[in-house]
């Protein structure tokens, strides 16, 4: 088949709306566009003029599934634009809630989302009904994710407890011992996942592209990370991220679309694997090797593999931070601070890449500007051009085949589209 | 034949739609007693043939009226799912800055092709037969909400603040602790998540049917706040509350 018409309107398994326009003609593309269509959102605006506290409250309804990420990434710009240094404490459990919404997107993705694709069914449902164990594995450790967040974060969906300078409910040693035994009993689960995705077959393609993710001495970067690593070299403060990510409107995406060095860039798992193997837990190092996954790895579909690689790693971690948690002592800290105006620019790994919250506060500690840069906004470009080079390879099969290797690509990024819009439409028809 | 049921999503952040998802120790029970034939952020197959739909999602654009509509037409039951469905909830902040200054701060001199109308709940648009509230939706409550309508009873609904709940939990008020509190004048089903960890009621299941919001008010100054202090909070989650009046 040298001409192609695809048109996916509202591709399913993803968080949000977007439809793959693909049309080729004589094996020659004439158009292809991933349209993000979600109705825009205008969160930057919505925070100016209010109080600097009720930043993270609003910001972290950009996105359900990215709740932790946002809340934690907003509280984190608020105590940079006032000079507000939390606790070694605040920071730890911060991390350790962070592991949990890492996981808790992760497996979500890769069971619910992801998998059902590769086990040949249209959604968990009927893999519900004919792979009973994967779907109860998949839930237990869903749960488990979950617990972690609601026991940190006093929910999972949109954190309540998080707030500027600390916790405001601290969880006792029995609650971490609880949830530390629990993570133990995750391992063998998490190893019949990596299991199961040995036995997938993962698409052949590779392409190429500049990978971004953040940096810190501290720890495989989530929370922590204060410089922007490049696989293209270079390293940039978070301050200066403007330089790095340049941030564009395109007419058919209310997500505006980024890029770097190159014409288009990528982050998220498989580009944070790339650039922070090293850093990577044993497990997860052993998890890599077993699953195929070597650095650099320039295969966009590989992304399922580095979130598992991210959810043992996780997990692992989780473990040894809870003892540390615990040997450190726990205690209700004062978190008062003082009220000051100021500049205030952050950036945390959250499951699907760097995300970026700035803020400008007044002396009175009302909002004067916002400006937010989210990683499907990111990674929209380079979908595309992934697109773009996929397709005339794959040109020769049926229009069903094409259809489903271009959602799966989509589905690899795992793109969160509430969230990447800055600020809805639903296709039904 | 079990009921079919569809979930959509709207101007939202997904994150109700999520907590069905997150309903990982009753998920197969559910699947147990309907089908789901329409939800298309967990599920690839789909058709439009359900009975009830949930509806999450604040209505914020021409298009989505008509899917609205074109849902309500096909459903029996439209239940509307969070606080952007039920009272406009966080999309409403848009409505009090203005549609245009707000695409304009943010898409610059290309919100010409960025279309967004004033934000509206969605039962200024369609009829609603029932509110699941919050932000994000508890997940219990969507349980005891959906068997309800498979039982064709009605469900429960909470006309007394969240501070009877507070109370019942034995916290200590949100007031006496420093914060400021929307507790009073909120509608309670949340069982007072927020207090019950340490925060204040942000008011994300909206205001009570007899609500003393004035007193509210003079409680919140006498607490420190400005008179643009105590409008932010009250339209954070309750500005169509306001303006509907």
């Amino acid at each position: 088949m040298s001409s192609v018409d695809v048109n996916v309107e509202h591709v399913a398994r993803v968080e949000g709306h977007g439809n793959i326009i693909v049309n080729v003609k004589d094996g020659k593309i004439e158009e292809l566009r991933l349209e993000i269509v979600e109705s825009p959102r205008f969160f930057e605006a919505m925070v100016v003029g209010r109080r600097f506290d009720e930043a993270p409250h609003i910001t972290s309804r950009i996105c359900g599934i990215c709740s932790v990420g946002h809340t934690l990434t907003s509280i984190k710009a608020v105590e940079a634009a006032m000079g507000i240094k939390p606790s070694k404490q605040t920071i730890k459990l911060r991390r350790l809630l962070t592991y949990g919404a890492t996981m808790q997107s992760h497996i979500l993705h890769e069971y619910f989302l992801a998998a059902p694709d590769f086990l040949g069914v249209g959604s968990v449902v009927p893999l519900a009904a004919s792979h009973p164990d994967v779907v109860k594995r998949a839930l237990w450790l869903k749960k488990l994710a979950n617990d972690m967040c609601d026991l940190i974060g006093g929910r999972t969906v949109h954190p309540i407890s998080a707030v500027i300078n600390g916790f405001t409910r601290i969880p006792t040693v029995d609650e971490l011992e609880g949830l530390k035994k629990k993570l133990i009993g995750s391992i063998p689960d998490l190893e019949a996942t990596v299991e199961l995705y040995k036995t997938l077959s993962i698409p052949d393609f590779n392409r190429e592209t500049e990978y971004l993710a953040l940096k810190s001495d501290v720890e495989y970067a989530f929370y922590d990370g204060d410089q922007i690593a490049s696989s293209d070299g270079g390293l940039t403060p978070v301050v200066k991220y403007r330089e790095k990510v340049c941030e564009k409107v395109a007419p058919h995406s209310t997500a505006k679309h980024c890029n770097s060095l190159r014409e288009s860039l990528m982050v998220g798992a498989l580009a944070r694997v790339n650039i922070n193997y090293k850093q990577l837990s044993p497990m997860a190092k052993k998890v890599a090797e077993e699953l195929g996954l070597t650095v650099p790895c320039f295969n966009p579909y590989m992304n399922n593999v580095a979130q598992i690689v991210e959810a043992v790693h996780c997990a692992e971690e989780s473990i040894d931070l809870i003892e540390e948690i615990i040997s450190d002592g726990l205690k209700k800290e004062d978190r008062n601070f003082k009220v000051r105006g100021g500049k205030g620019i952050a950036a945390c790994e959250v499951p699907r890449g760097t995300l970026y919250h700035e803020y400008e506060i007044d002396d009175k500690g009302i909002i004067t500007g916002a400006n937010l840069i989210i990683p499907t906004n990111q990674n929209v470009k380079n979908i595309e051009m992934d697109m773009m080079e996929l397709v005339p390879t794959i040109i020769d099969r049926s229009k069903e085949q094409i259809t489903l290797a271009l959602e799966m690509l989509v589905r690899a990024y795992d793109p969160c589209i509430s969230c990447s819009t800055h600020l809805l439409n639903v296709e039904l028809r | 034949m079990k009921p079919k049921i569809g979930v959509f999503g709207f101007t939202s952040c997904s994150g109700c739609q999520l907590q069905i998802v997150n309903l990982e120790d009753e998920i197969l029970d559910l699947l147990g007693a309907v089908d789901i034939v329409y939800f298309k952020m967990a599920i690839s197959e789909h058709t439009d043939d359900y009975s009830i739909a949930f509806v999450e999602g604040a209505i914020t654009r021409e298009s989505e009226i008509d899917d609205l509509k074109w849902i309500r037409e096909r459903a029996n039951k439209v239940v509307a799912l969070g606080a952007c469905a039920c009272i406009g909830g966080i999309p409403y902040i848009k409505n009090f800055i203005g549609v245009d200054r707000a695409r304009k701060a943010v898409y610059g001199e290309d919100a010409k092709y960025f279309d967004s109308i004033p934000t509206k709940p969605i039962d200024q648009v369609i009829k609603v037969d029932g509110y699941i509230r919050g932000c994000p939706i508890n997940k219990n409550e969507f349980l005891r909400v959906t068997k309800s309508l498979l039982l064709g009873i009605k469900p429960p609904i909470q006309n007394y603040p969240v501070c009877v709940e507070c109370k019942l939990n034995e916290n200590v008020c949100v007031f006496d602790e420093g914060m400021t509190c929307l507790g009073p004048v909120t509608r309670a089903g949340c069982n007072s998540a927020c207090p019950n960890v340490g925060n204040q009621c942000y008011g994300c299941r909206g205001l009570l049917d007899d609500a003393n919001t004035t007193s509210e008010k003079d409680i919140l100054a006498k607490h420190g706040l400005t008179v643009n202090d105590v409008l932010s909070k009250f339209r954070m989650y309750d500005g169509y509350a306001e303006v509907s009046k």
